[in-house]
């Protein structure tokens, strides 16, 4: 046997074993959730009632799938204008100097901080202070939650965006600037359709990150079991209920726990796959 | 083939030796866990037995009883009648242990409160929600309390401890009875969920005007300071081992299977619970040897004696009172291995 032959066999075994192991994934999920499908049925995406008392059991994701919703839209809000002007300043305006590669850095450094930390942080530091400007008395729920998230999916954000305003050819921006367009035409009428897709794409892979953090949010947002009514309500969200009850669920609870974890898949999944088919349309 | 004939005498010496050291196993609530690890640490020493225990939750400690995995399981709940049948044999409980439920506040420069049950109802259910409330003060004549919204602070997963606590609150108030019943985790009608007593202690720690329910073995370690409750007798009680242990005074079943919680005793402190150690009445199951059966209950018949139960107020757990002692160890000499009882 020659060399290429097994190489390709030792890449096909790999990559089958991935697809293996995402399957026996679903497949298990699908298969701890027929007990809690057939208890609540449809029903489990609309109802609003948790209740793991023993003997009166009852369960609804809706609480769960609204708070998860609402934090990772809210944080997607925040993020972006922060994520943008980033963006701007490190791929357009300071391009290639030391400062941009420096914020850059920095940028990259968010995302390997442990999400544990950012939770610590927000919990001792950011909640407080919340607390300390009068928005909130105690200062969990949603409103903590998203900002804390916002901070987390930042670099998720930039630098797929950065990429993408690099790419941008430089024969076009030098075209519309000998035409006599102001630097913020030219972002405005050069950079931004020619690198709109890319930006989108990567709010949208950032959105799907805040969908699965768990940690952090489980930490800040109060962990109450209800639909969230305000900015500043308590609420409680899909990763976050799996990552509290877990460990003692048996039955029937456990089951509606592997549901979350079933509907929490086929969110991301379809955010993901949102994200991948924008960015494939612009090459 | 004179060297495999070699290796394969050796594997058979080594497993033949390896099978007369005795190792047992246990899994289950993570409440006693310290207690556990000290007491089986002293149990290697003293009797040369390896116990290994997986703090994985009461739940998960039946469930490898039930699927026969551990020699023994522990439970901060007593199983139901219900839980005893689905079980594939007859199992028995045995009492470790007491531990309790305080409630921690955070209210600055007050370091002491009085409750009584109807108060402490009311609280949890989200029906006093300021501090300065009129019970309160009634209750408090001496303190000033602030004009401060108040925060309950719960527990978000499932846990021995809220089953205990819930359990008192259906004892004193009907009223909760019928809304949120008991349980290890129930659906709380306010408040904020934090995970595990340390979270449930650092949001109190964190949080102006919050008050929740922590662990004893946490809060003693810890040296939280808690409320004062009133208990059965009319009398306010400080949460200690003496008045945890006291609570175990009153009248036990011989199945030791009772929530001690609002005990008749008159210096018990009310919300106390035992926790308990789980095993076959039957010791031969899967092929267990006869050794295996009697390390077993000779460990769970050292873990309420004299020398076990001194270490437990060590590690800030109320050790039994003689009388639940009795009532384990005549429980632990019903236990057989072919019928036979194992203990004399």
């Amino acid at each position: 046997m020659n060399s290429d032959k097994v190489l390709k066999s030792v890449l096909f075994t790999a990559s089958l074993l991935i697809l293996l192991i995402s399957g026996g994934m679903v497949y298990s999920l699908f298969r701890g959730s027929m007990l809690s499908f057939h208890h609540f049925g449809w029903n489990f995406l609309i109802s609003s009632h948790w209740d793991p008392t023993q003997g009166k059991e009852q369960y609804g994701a809706l609480p769960f799938i609204a708070g998860t919703i609402f934090t990772s839209v809210l944080a997607l809000i925040m993020a972006i204008p922060m994520a943008f002007s980033t963006s701007l300043f490190v791929a357009e305006y300071f391009h290639k100097t030391r400062l941009a590669s420096v914020v850059n850095t920095l940028v990259d450094l968010l995302a390997g901080i442990p999400s544990i930390i950012y939770g610590l942080w927000g919990f001792y530091i950011l909640r407080p202070f919340i607390v300390e400007i009068g928005l909130n008395p105690q200062g969990y729920g949603i409103f903590t939650s998203s900002l804390i998230l916002a901070i987390m999916i930042i670099p998720y954000a930039t630098s797929l965006s950065n990429t993408t305003i690099m790419m941008v050819p430089n024969e076009l921006k030098e075209a519309a600037y000998s035409l006599g367009a102001t630097r913020l035409e030219v972002i405005w009428n050069v950079i931004l359709p020619n690198a709109r897709s890319g930006i989108m794409a990567s709010y949208i892979l950032a959105f799907g990150r805040a969908l699965g953090e768990t940690m952090a949010v489980t930490m800040l947002i109060g962990n109450a079991n209800i639909i969230p009514t305000s900015l500043f309500s308590t609420g409680n969200t899909m990763a976050s209920v799996i990552a509290n009850q877990f460990g003692e669920a048996g039955g029937l609870q456990l089951s509606a726990l592997i549901e979350i974890g079933l509907l929490l898949f086929l969110i991301t999944t379809i955010v993901n796959a949102i994200g991948k088919f924008i960015i494939k349309k612009i090459v | 083939m004179k060297k495999i004939g070699l290796l394969l005498s050796i594997l058979i010496a080594t497993s033949a030796f390896c099978e007369n050291k005795i190792a047992l196993s246990g899994a289950g609530a993570t409440f006693p866990q310290p207690f556990y690890n000290m007491a089986f640490q002293d149990y290697a020493k003293l009797k040369g037995v390896q116990v290994s225990y997986g703090g994985i939750g009461s739940g998960g400690g039946i469930q490898s009883l039930r699927d026969k995995v551990v020699d023994f399981g522990a439970s901060d709940a007593y199983l139901s009648n219900e839980e005893l049948a689905n079980m594939p044999a007859s199992v028995v409980h045995i009492p470790t242990c007491s531990g309790a439920v305080v409630i921690a506040f955070n209210l600055k420069g007050i370091s002491q409160i009085k409750l009584n049950p109807s108060t402490l109802t009311k609280l949890f259910l989200g029906q006093i929600t300021n501090w300065n409330n009129a019970e309160l003060k009634k209750l408090n004549p001496t303190i000033n309390f602030p004009n401060l919204e108040i925060t309950v602070v719960h527990r978000s997963d499932g846990s021995g401890t809220t089953n205990m606590f819930t359990d008192y609150l259906c004892k004193v108030s009907p009223e909760w009875k019928t809304k949120l019943g008991s349980g290890k985790s129930v659906n709380w009608p306010t408040g904020i969920g934090a995970k595990g007593n340390p979270g449930v202690a650092g949001t109190i720690a964190q949080t102006k005007g919050s008050i929740g329910y922590i662990g004893s073995e946490y809060a003693f370690a810890e040296k939280i300071s808690s409320a004062l409750l009133q208990n059965n007798a009319g009398k306010y009680i400080k949460a200690s081992i003496t008045s945890v242990s006291a609570a175990a005074k009153g009248a036990i079943p011989a199945d030791t299977r009772v929530m001690i919680t609002n005990s008749s005793a008159v210096d018990a402190y009310p919300i106390s619970g035992f926790t308990w150690m789980l095993l076959y009445k039957e010791q031969n199951y899967n092929n267990r040897s006869y050794n295996q059966a009697l390390a077993t209950t000779q460990l769970l018949y050292w873990m309420v004696s004299p020398t076990a139960q001194s270490l437990a107020g060590k590690v800030n757990y109320a050790p039994l009172p003689a009388s639940a002692v009795a009532k384990a160890k005549a429980i632990l000499r019903t236990v057989t291995y072919n019928g036979k009882k194992i203990l004399k």
